[in-house]
C-alpha cells in the first residue's frame, strides 16, 4: 500500500509538472476562473439577488465542468500513446494502477488549483455581506468532488480511443447524461413507462441533485459516499480498459 | 550458465494474423542476443511480451527466474527496456526525466542522484544534462533512452533497435556501451542492421513471419551459405580453361563456378567439399600448372545473403 502511494505521487509530481511544460495550463486556469466569474455576475445575477452567498457561483459548476473536465482527461493518455511512453510508463515496476491514480490525482490537483484561484469571489462576498462560510466551505468541497467524479469518467473515456476529439465529446455525453438523470426533463420521461424504483435508482445517480443538496448546506455521508464509489468504479473501469487497450 | 531471460511458447495474433507463432528462447548471463527478421516478423511484439507490456495469448516469459506476468512488479524491477524509438518525456530535461525514472525505480535522495549522475556518464549524456529533450538530436534522445534503461544496473537489458537511425560514431558508442556491460547481464537487442550482429551479438536469432528459422553465433550462420569458406580467384583469361581444368581435378574441390569477366581475367570461386580448404592449397594447385593468379581471397560469406536466404527460402542463394 505504502509504495502504491510512493509510485501514484512521484507519477503524479511528473504529470503536474508536464502540465505547466505549456502555456495550456495557464489558459486554461484563466477560462475557468474568467468563466464562473462571468456566469456569476451576469446570468447569475449575483448582485440582483441581493443574498450574501455564493448560490449563483456553484450553480453553474456543473455545466462547466461539463466542457472543462473532459478537456483536462482528454489527454491523460492520448499523448503517451503518440510518443509512445506508454510503452516505457508500463514496463517501468509500477502497476497500472498506480499509473492511472497517479494521473488521475494530478488532474485532479490541478482542478483543485483552478477552484482555490477562484478565491477572489470569496473575498467579494465577504466584504459584501456576512455569508455562512460552513455552506461556502462544503460547496467548495461538493463541487472539488464532482470534478473528480467527472474526471474519472473522462478518465475511463481516455483510454479507449487514441483520438483527442472523440474523448472529449464521448466523455462530456456521459456526463452530461449523469448531470442530467436527476432533472424533471429525464424523470418525467422515464417515469411514463418505467417502475418508480427505477426511475428513483436512475435519479440517485445524479450529479446535480447531490451537488444541489452540498449548495444547500447539507453535506451528508451518503452525497459522499455516491462521489467517492463514483471516482473508485471509473477509475477502477480505466484499469481495466488501460490494460486491453495499452498496446493500440 | 545462468539463464535470465526465458521465454516458452509465445504466441500472440492480432485478428486474423500471427504475429508470433510459438517463439522460445533463453539468454544466459554474459550473453549478447542479436533479435533479426525483417520488418513485421514479431521482434518487436516478441520483445513487448518479453517485457510483460503485452499479454501473450499463450505461452510463458521469465526475467532472472520470475514470472512477468504472474509477478510483473518484481520481474520488471530486475530489466531495462528502450522501446523502439527510445520513447521519453519531451518537455522534461534529462536531468528530470532520469530522475523521475530513478524515483520510480525506489532510489530517494542521494541515491537519486548517484544514480542518474552514473547513467548520465555512461551513456555521455554531461553536455546535455539540462536541456529539455524535445529540443536534443535525436542521437542525444537514443542515448537518454538508453541512460533510463541501464540507470538501475539492471541484470537484464532489453532493447527494440537501439541504433536505428544514428550516425556510424554515435552506433559506434552505443555498440561500446553495449559491450561494456555484455560481461555480467543477459542482453537482448533487435536489430536489422546486420554488421551489428557481428559487432557485439554472441548470438543471434533469426525469425520470420513470427517463428525462428535460425538460432546461432554469426558464424554460424555465415556457415549457411553454400559458398562459406569457398576461394575466389582472378586469373587471365587465357588460362581460365586451364584453371578450371586444374581445380575441378584438385582432390579438395567440390566444384568451380565462373562468376564474371571483366576486363580480360576470368573470376572463378572454388567450393570445397569440407569447409576447411585453405587459400594455399588453392594457389598450390594452380601454381603447380604455372597459371598466375592475379587475386585470390577466401570468402566469408556475407550475412545479409545469409538473411535473405533465411527469410526469403524462394529466393534462395541462387544469385549468391
Amino acid at each position: 500500500m505504502r509504495s502504491t502511494w510512493d509510485n501514484a505521487w512521484t507519477i503524479a509530481k511528473r504529470e503536474l509538472r508536464a502540465y505547466f511544460a505549456t502555456p495550456l495550463a495557464l489558459v486554461f486556469l484563466t477560462v475557468f476562473v474568467a468563466l464562473t466569474g462571468a456566469l456569476t455576475f451576469y446570468i447569475g445575477q449575483f448582485f440582483d439577488r441581493g443574498q450574501a452567498d455564493l448560490f449563483p457561483f456553484f450553480a453553474y459548476h456543473p455545466w462547466l465542468y461539463l466542457l472543462l473536465v473532459p478537456a483536462v482527461a482528454m489527454r491523460l493518455w492520448a499523448e503517451e500513446r503518440k510518443s509512445g511512453t506508454i510503452e516505457l510508463l508500463m514496463t517501468l515496476p509500477i502497476t497500472p494502477f498506480e499509473a492511472i491514480l497517479g494521473k488521475f490525482l494530478a488532474a485532479w490537483a490541478f482542478i483543485g488549483l483552478a477552484l482555490i484561484l477562484t478565491f477572489p469571489i470569496w473575498i467579494t462576498v465577504n466584504v459584501l455581506g456576512s455569508p455562512d462560510n460552513g455552506v461556502i466551505f462544503s460547496s467548495y468541497l461538493g463541487s472539488f468532488l464532482m470534478a473528480g467524479a467527472f474526471l474519472a469518467i473522462g478518465s475511463f473515456v481516455a483510454t479507449l480511443t487514441k483520438n483527442q476529439v472523440i474523448a472529449f465529446i464521448v466523455a462530456s455525453l456521459i456526463c452530461f447524461l449523469f448531470t442530467m438523470s436527476g432533472l424533471d426533463l429525464v424523470q418525467n420521461s422515464l417515469r411514463a413507462w418505467t417502475p418508480a424504483v427505477f426511475s428513483s435508482a436512475i435519479s440517485s445517480m445524479s450529479f446535480l441533485s447531490h451537488f444541489q443538496r452540498i449548495t444547500r448546506g447539507v453535506l451528508d455521508l451518503p452525497t459522499l459516499i455516491f462521489f467517492f464509489s463514483m471516482i473508485v468504479f471509473w477509475l477502477f473501469a480505466t484499469v481495466i480498459a488501460i490494460d486491453q487497450k495499452k498496446a493500440q | 550458465m545462468t539463464v535470465l531471460i526465458e521465454a516458452v511458447g509465445l504466441h500472440k495474433r492480432f485478428g486474423d494474423i500471427k504475429a508470433v507463432n510459438g517463439i522460445s528462447l533463453k539468454v544466459a548471463k554474459g550473453e549478447v542476443l542479436g533479435f533479426l527478421g525483417p520488418n513485421g516478423a514479431g521482434k518487436s511484439t516478441t520483445m513487448k511480451m518479453i517485457t510483460g507490456f503485452l499479454e501473450p495469448d499463450a505461452g510463458l516469459a521469465s526475467i532472472c527466474g520470475i514470472d512477468v506476468f504472474k509477478e510483473p512488479k518484481n520481474a520488471k524491477a530486475k530489466f531495462g527496456y528502450v522501446p523502439e524509438g527510445a520513447p521519453s518525456y519531451g518537455e522534461m530535461t534529462t536531468r528530470a526525466f532520469l530522475s523521475f525514472i530513478a524515483e520510480i525505480r525506489g532510489y530517494r535522495g542521494a541515491a537519486i542522484v548517484s544514480r542518474v549522475a552514473n547513467a548520465v556518464e555512461r551513456a555521455g549524456l554531461g553536455p546535455v544534462l539540462d536541456q529539455v529533450i524535445d529540443t536534443l538530436s535525436k542521437g542525444y534522445k537514443r542515448r537518454v533512452g538508453l541512460a533510463q534503461a541501464i540507470l538501475h544496473d539492471p541484470p537484464v537489458l532489453i532493447m527494440d533497435e537501439p541504433t536505428d537511425g544514428l550516425d556510424p560514431n554515435q552506433k559506434h558508442h552505443v555498440r561500446n556501451l553495449i559491450t561494456d556491460m555484455a560481461a555480467d547481464k543477459a542482453i537482448i537487442i533487435s536489430t536489422h542492421i546486420l554488421e551489428e550482429v557481428e559487432a557485439v551479438c554472441s548470438r543471434a536469432v533469426v525469425i520470420n513471419k513470427g517463428v525462428i528459422v535460425a538460432d546461432g553465433t554469426a558464424d554460424d550462420l555465415l556457415q549457411r551459405m553454400h559458398y562459406h569458406g569457398a576461394v575466389s580467384l582472378k586469373v587471365v583469361a587465357d588460362r581460365a580453361d586451364a584453371a578450371i581444368r586444374a581445380l575441378t581435378n584438385a582432390a579438395a574441390i567440390a566444384s568451380v563456378e565462373t562468376l564474371g569477366k571483366p576486363n580480360g581475367h576470368l573470376l572463378l570461386r572454388a567450393i570445397p567439399h569440407q569447409k576447411t580448404m585453405t587459400a594455399a592449397e588453392v594457389a598450390a594447385v594452380l601454381r603447380a600448372q604455372n597459371i598466375p593468379v592475379d587475386e585470390l581471397y577466401v570468402e566469408r560469406g556475407r550475412l545479409d545473403d545469409v538473411f535473405r536466404k533465411i527469410t526469403m527460402p524462394e529466393e534462395g542463394d541462387s544469385n549468391a
